[in-house]
């Protein structure tokens, strides 16, 4: 609320506090963490914003996976960069999350107990090095169609997280893509296992830009707060547009035969997506939701006795400080 | 001298880092928090920077057509220096953190001297560096203190910890005859000569954490000399894995 508001209630008596605040996001105005909002803004935005930093922290695992195993130094060292850079993440999206009023361990809480999401195109296995150029240039690709709209979102906190994480997506996607250009230019072997990468992420990275819009159940109500700017499948064809093109600059087959370049719409016709496959996983039922979910449950359950030490010792030293000061 | 006397001299400070960042790198993702996840990974690239300037080096000292990723992931264990202390598993935090801050002690005092080496690379690299393994020993000479004087638990397990991971300290301060060479000739450091100042930092750190020093006597070596422990098979085999099974490939 402004503070002309405040201080003329009287003035403005018949507005509800949700209308200024409606009025406040179709001005462009941004939310801060003090300002009046809906519960339901609140909740959604406590829902979004925590997926997405589960999303991020539970998305260093399948790249982590290759760390160790990464095919040079030069690779080697860029991928570590890369997932420390999801931690980094992760970080601003929980701190603009806890500005909601919720607490970081409620929130790991509800990851670890299933009641929070996360993005789904997680749960699939990382079997080759190529998986580590599939991700960058199709995940990261997805994920940045996803997330440049979010920049100018309403929530202030929220936009501003984002600012910061698409710039470094953006870098993410184009070291993705360079994994893959150099695989396909590479030997047979090389290019046969970047091809089988492409096989095995095009669908899974199709289904992470949401449900058809028929199925989209949050679409009206985040489309009016900004959560939102395009619909599910505008950004799906947008993606497809996008990435065609780059497939054939080095030499790899979208493993689509329905994939078909249409004159009068100016878009791709793309073949149907195996919504089944989509919900099975998002239901639990992916080849590894049960080893991302414990990888992170034990990370935490093992690192309670760090974080404890780490709480006493600081008390510690603040009751040494405070009996001096005496 | 020979080239080959300061090839081997430098496979016994880079392979260290190499190993050291490779077993931090395993960690990512799996920290015990974010903020904590987030700083071992700088520690991992800080290393792994360095492994890749001095493997820059031996490349271009060696005078054939070797790269850095034929020294990091082409040599047979045996032909690895680095000693067996970097090699040792993270079995919990309390010995990652204790591996790190036995290393980060040595290896501080090994640039503060190796840059004044009469070797401009060598010098330029330890310059470097010193900036980021500063930090380092800050870092976990900090959490020494945070889980020696913390709870009960954590003192227990980073006593544990200290109780055996000190069998390989003594090791830092080996010197083969390649360094021995070395250090004759103004390349090398005279890693002997650091052994009374680092364990005077080693104690007053473990002496804050109300941490015992232990007494024993008992030293584990080899590594130095390539004969390393059981773990560093199963290590090499991963970071190996790829320029083994796809071998003279571009990435």
């Amino acid at each position: 609320m402004s503070e002309k508001e405040i201080k003329n209630p009287g003035t403005e008596a018949t507005r509800s506090l949700e209308e200024i605040f409606d009025q406040r996001i179709a001005r462009d105005e941004k939310i801060e963490p003090k300002d009046w909002m809906p519960e339901k803004y609140r909740k959604t935005h406590i829902r979004q914003i925590s997926q997405h930093a589960h999303s991020e922290i539970v998305g260093m695992l399948p790249e982590g996976n290759w760390i160790s195993r990464a095919p040079s130094m030069r690779r080697k060292v860029a991928l570590l960069a890369k997932v420390q850079d999801e931690a980094g993440h992760g970080l601003y999206l929980y701190s603009a999350c806890e500005t909601l009023g919720i607490s970081r361990e409620e929130l790991y809480e509800q990851l670890h107990t299933g009641k929070a999401k996360y993005s789904s195109i997680f749960n699939y296995p990382t079997t080759t090095w190529a998986d580590m150029g599939a991700i960058g240039w199709l995940v990261d690709g997805a994920a940045i169609i996803n997330q440049v709209p979010l920049c100018s979102t309403s929530y202030g906190p929220y936009a501003r997280a984002m600012v910061r994480v698409c710039k470094e997506e953006s870098f993410h996607q184009r070291q993705g893509f360079e994994i893959m250009m150099k695989l396909a230019e590479g030997t047979p072997e090389q290019k046969a296992m970047a091809q089988d990468a492409l096989n095995r992420w095009w669908w899974p990275s199709l289904m992470m830009l949401g449900p058809t819009d028929a199925e989209s159940v949050h679409t009206e109500q985040s489309m009016k707060w900004k959560l939102k700017r395009k619909t599910n499948d505008e950004l799906r064809q947008q993606f497809i547009d996008q990435t065609v093109p780059q497939a054939d600059l080095i030499g790899l087959t979208i493993p689509d035969p329905d994939l078909k370049w249409n004159e009068e719409t100016e878009h791709y016709d793309f073949g149907e997506i195996d919504w089944d496959e989509f919900w099975q996983v998002v239901k639990g039922h992916g080849p590894c939701n049960k080893e991302r979910l414990s990888a992170r449950v034990n990370a935490w359950e093992e690192g309670e006795w760090v974080r404890d030490a780490a709480m006493a010792y600081s008390k510690k030293q603040t009751d040494k400080k405070l009996k001096k000061a005496i | 001298m020979k080239n080959e006397n300061i090839i081997q001299y430098i496979y016994g400070i880079a392979d260290n880092t190499l190993i050291l960042g490779q077993r931090l790198s395993e960690l990512c993702g799996h920290g015990p928090n974010l903020e904590t996840d987030i700083a071992l990974t700088n520690m991992a690239l800080d290393l792994l920077g360095q492994t890749r300037s001095y493997y820059q080096y031996v490349a271009q000292l060696s005078g054939d057509e070797k790269t850095e990723d034929d020294i990091a992931f082409l040599r047979i264990e045996r032909q690895y220096k680095n000693v067996l202390l970097v090699e040792q598993p993270n079995r919990h935090f309390g010995y990652v953190i204790t591996r790190q801050f036995f290393y980060d002690v040595f290896h501080l005092l090994l640039l503060q001297e190796l840059q004044d080496s009469t070797d401009e690379t060598l010098a330029a690299i330890a310059k470097k560096g010193i900036k980021e393994v500063s930090y380092h020993q800050r870092f976990s000479s900090d959490w020494i203190k945070r889980l020696g004087d913390g709870t009960e638990e954590s003192h227990k397990k980073a006593q544990e910890a200290v109780d055996d991971l000190w069998r390989f300290t003594d090791e830092l301060f080996h010197m083969t005859e390649d360094d021995t060479i070395v250090m004759q000739n103004e390349i090398g450091v005279d890693t002997v000569t650091l052994k009374e100042k680092y364990y005077q930092r080693v104690r007053e750190v473990l002496e804050e954490a109300t941490l015992s020093v232990p007494e024993t006597k008992w030293f584990q070596k080899g590594g130095k000399e390539g004969i390393h422990s059981e773990h560093m098979g199963y290590l090499l085999s991963d970071l190996q894995y790829m320029q083994r099974a796809y071998p003279n490939m571009k990435w």
